[in-house]
């Protein structure tokens, strides 16, 4: 019977540099998700508050799909269907070729639509607390359109929408616990390996629950520093 | 007749509406919806395989019947959890509070997967203890292990959406209470929980919404949901439309959900409009 700390150590007895990797590819994967997720709602939540009634439709389907799948079934269905039709297409051109999706790619992708389709709420509600002087003023003093978003409205917009951003980030850390289904090594995965292969199913998963709770209090850490930097710059004006 | 071309005259007629940059988009993008949904309806009669389906249906709808009550069971029981969790939430004792606020943080903080893994598999290590107590035959079930974690999962969302809704009601409301003699028991049922379940009624509906979309983990530790079903189609089949069909239901699932709420929220916020 060995240790609990000696399964918990470092090195080839240990499990804990299989799980370090596990939480690496599980920041990354976060991180990676984040810039297209918030890019996608960005643009999904401009769509939604025009004044173009086919926009907003087309807007409001999107949301409507990507927020009522369970987050499970859409990676199912961005894993396989990715597959299915990458198969499709090289055998067009090489009848014997096959195609691997990567799950990392696919974890991404899936992630990603379903954190830009509750980042466009966030975004889209920010917008509206945006008087509408703020557009008109933007004009007045001869900015075009393009200016008018970038210069004025944007940096007010990041402030009223980051806490909701911020709450949204909280749960794409979770969510990536997801791909562990399928095949990448995230920390849950690891875990599982380890539970698999040491019996100690409880202490390893318990292990990874509070390597996600680290994470989600270091993400705090962050997002207050990142509040009381934004809102430096608002009291200084 | 005279009235009609008065108005007709006073307004001037309306601008036309040209195909500006962001109609033309719209447009296209709808075309794509379009094209899409067309494609899956297409893709969904093309595959129609009569066969199939009398083999595999009645596992949807049993798929969906376990996914309901798993969801079911474990928001009433978190329900009833989250009572005493948000008494101890808000109360002045710090150990109370305390512990409250370290469950709420825990279960909120990690993955429902891994609370889900933590008690399906983790319970294992500890059978002869629980063998003893006469609970394996409870924790031996991936059904009722699946309904515990959520349970204990959504407890501690359902205890901040209670927190939260009861101290949206104004101090005053309870000191009105205490001065026509009200007991905390009856000015908390009669005066504070109408006002604060309005304020409840959409987290608590978006709390749902979430069981049922959470609910699709389950298929990884072996409960025959919708998604267990879903995958075990699709692994006899390699029918891709398994998936769509799972992804159909849960759609409709979710979208009755969603119109429901908005439905009694519409009927019971009535006197609050003007």
């Amino acid at each position: 019977m060995q240790s609990v700390w000696t399964l918990l150590s470092w090195g080839p007895d240990g499990w804990s540099d299989d799980i370090a990797y596990g939480v690496l590819i599980t920041v990354l994967l976060a991180i990676a998700t984040l810039p297209v997720g918030l890019a996608i709602g960005f643009l999904i939540a401009l769509a939604k508050q025009s004044k173009e009634p086919s926009l907003r439709l087309a807007g409001n389907v999107y949301t409507t799909i990507f927020r009522g799948l369970p987050e499970l079934l859409t990676l199912f269905l961005v894993f396989f269907g990715a597959q299915i039709a990458l198969q499709k297409i090289v055998q067009l051109f090489n009848p014997t070729g096959t195609v691997e999706v990567n799950a990392f790619v696919s974890g991404m992708i899936a992630l990603g639509v379903v954190f830009s389709s509750y980042a466009s709420e966030v975004f889209l509600s920010a917008f509206r607390a945006i008087p509408h002087g703020q557009y008109e003023g933007g004009y007045a003093v001869g900015l075009n359109k393009g200016q008018t978003m970038r210069l004025v409205v944007l940096p007010q917009l990041i402030r009223i929408a980051l806490p909701g951003l911020a709450n949204l980030w909280l749960i794409l850390l979770k969510d990536t616990a997801l791909v562990s289904a399928v095949g990448l090594t995230d920390i849950l995965r690891q875990a599982g390996v380890a539970a698999r292969v040491t019996k100690h199913a409880f202490l390893f998963f318990g292990y990874a629950a509070l390597i996600y709770l680290v994470l989600a209090i270091i993400s705090s850490f962050g997002i207050n520093a990142i509040e009381r930097a934004v809102g430096r710059r608002e009291a200084s004006r | 007749m005279s009235t009609v071309s008065i108005a007709s005259v006073e307004r001037p007629p309306e601008p036309p509406r040209g195909w500006s940059k962001a109609r033309i988009g719209g447009h296209i993008l709808l075309v794509f919806w379009a094209l899409l949904g067309l494609g899956l309806v297409w893709f969904l009669v093309t595959s129609w395989n009569p066969e199939l389906v009398q083999k595999y249906a009645p596992g949807y709808w049993s798929g969906i019947l376990v996914t309901l009550k798993l969801v079911a069971i474990s928001v009433v029981v978190g329900a009833l959890l989250s009572i005493p969790l948000a008494y101890m939430r808000m109360s002045k004792n710090a150990v109370l509070s305390g512990f409250a606020y370290a469950y709420v943080y825990f279960f909120r903080g990690t993955p429902l997967l891994a609370q889900t893994f933590l008690i399906y598999y983790g319970l294992g290590s500890f059978r002869p203890q629980l063998e003893m107590v006469g609970l394996w035959s409870f924790f031996r079930e991936a059904f009722s292990c699946a309904v515990f974690a959520f349970a204990l999962n959504t407890a501690a969302y359902q205890a901040e959406i209670l927190r939260g809704a009861i101290e949206s009601v104004p101090r005053g409301q309870w000191e009105g209470a205490a001065s026509l003699g009200l007991h905390k028991l009856q000015t908390l049922r009669k005066i504070i929980l109408p006002q604060a379940l309005i304020v409840a009624l959409r987290p608590y509906g978006n709390e749902v919404i979430l069981m049922i979309k959470g609910s699709a983990i389950v298929a990884i530790i072996t409960v025959y949901d919708l998604m267990g079903i879903t995958r075990l189609t699709y692994s006899r089949t390699f029918d891709f439309q398994a998936y769509i069909w799972a992804a159909v239901f849960y759609l409709i699932m979710v979208e009755i959900l969603r119109h429901a709420i908005e439905w009694i929220e519409e009927r019971i916020t009535r006197h609050l409009r003007r």
